[in-house]
């Protein structure tokens, strides 16, 4: 599934779009930054609830280059400004992470991680 | 090669540099991307690790044909119980970093997880050492 299509199945904000419109294989939702280090699969969108520069940070050593803030969430400047030099999307959805989640899971994006 | 960093105290804020770093240079190396990744999660953990209950210290890299060594060294409290740290779930952490996303009981099984090699020298009250080994070779996984 395109990003862009995330993005229009989320109604969501683009805030940045990481300069490519990149494939996702799969979904990973948490606000728990080590559980999210413990998901092992390529082409991942993040879906979190959590603000923090550390969000991008776990997304950067993780090599996910896109990230969703749920719950109508939109991080600060400086978050951005971290994920524009990191080269990872980053957008915003009003929707709560479970129903974010199952619309995602429902238009298709099934694969899961493995641990 | 050889890289060094300090890593600061207590301030999650801008926690993550020194890994951020030792990524791209491994990534400017041409080092197989699958161990750029269990590098760099790996020392992203313990680094976090040294800033949340170490109160900060100092981050170590030998980089050589057969792998990527990293030690992370704090002169925090230590670890009282080593087996009991290493168990998913269990964690010391304040609510302060819970809020922050991390404090899961998640930092030292993810280590062990991503290092070919995790040693730990720890002792209460004088700190904590982590080594963690990334084999350049490592057979596929």
């Amino acid at each position: 599934m395109k990003l862009s299509k995330v993005a229009e199945i989320l109604g969501a904000e683009i805030l940045y779009d990481g300069g490519e419109d990149i494939e996702i294989e799969s979904a990973c939702g948490s606000d728990l930054m080590s559980d999210v280090m413990a998901f092992v699969k390529e082409n991942v969108l993040l879906l979190t609830g959590l603000v923090s520069p550390q969000v991008i940070r776990t997304a950067e050593m993780m090599d996910i280059r896109a990230v969703v803030f749920v719950r109508g969430k939109v991080p600060a400047q400086n978050i951005l400004e971290l994920a524009r030099e990191k080269g990872i999307a980053v957008m915003s959805t009003n929707y709560p992470m479970f129903i974010a989640c199952g619309k995602l899971y429902s238009e298709g994006l099934t694969g899961k991680g493995v641990r | 090669m050889y890289l060094h960093y300090d890593i600061p105290s207590y301030d999650l804020t801008y926690a993550g540099e020194a890994s951020s770093n030792v990524k791209k240079i491994l990534v400017q190396l041409g080092i197989d991307p699958r161990c750029v990744k269990k590098a760099a999660i790996s020392m992203y953990e313990a680094e976090l690790n040294a800033v949340i209950h170490g109160g900060g210290g100092t981050a170590d890299i030998v980089i050589d044909r057969e792998k990527i060594k990293i030690d992370i060294s704090d002169s925090g409290p230590g670890i009282a119980d080593l087996d009991l740290a290493m168990q998913e779930g269990y964690s010391t952490a304040s609510d302060e970093i819970r809020e922050m996303g991390f404090g899961a009981g998640m930092g030292l099984p993810n280590m062990k997880r991503y290092a070919d090699i995790l040693e730990i020298d720890t002792k209460p009250g004088e700190g904590t050492k982590v080594t963690i080994t990334v084999m350049l070779n490592a057979p596929r996984t």
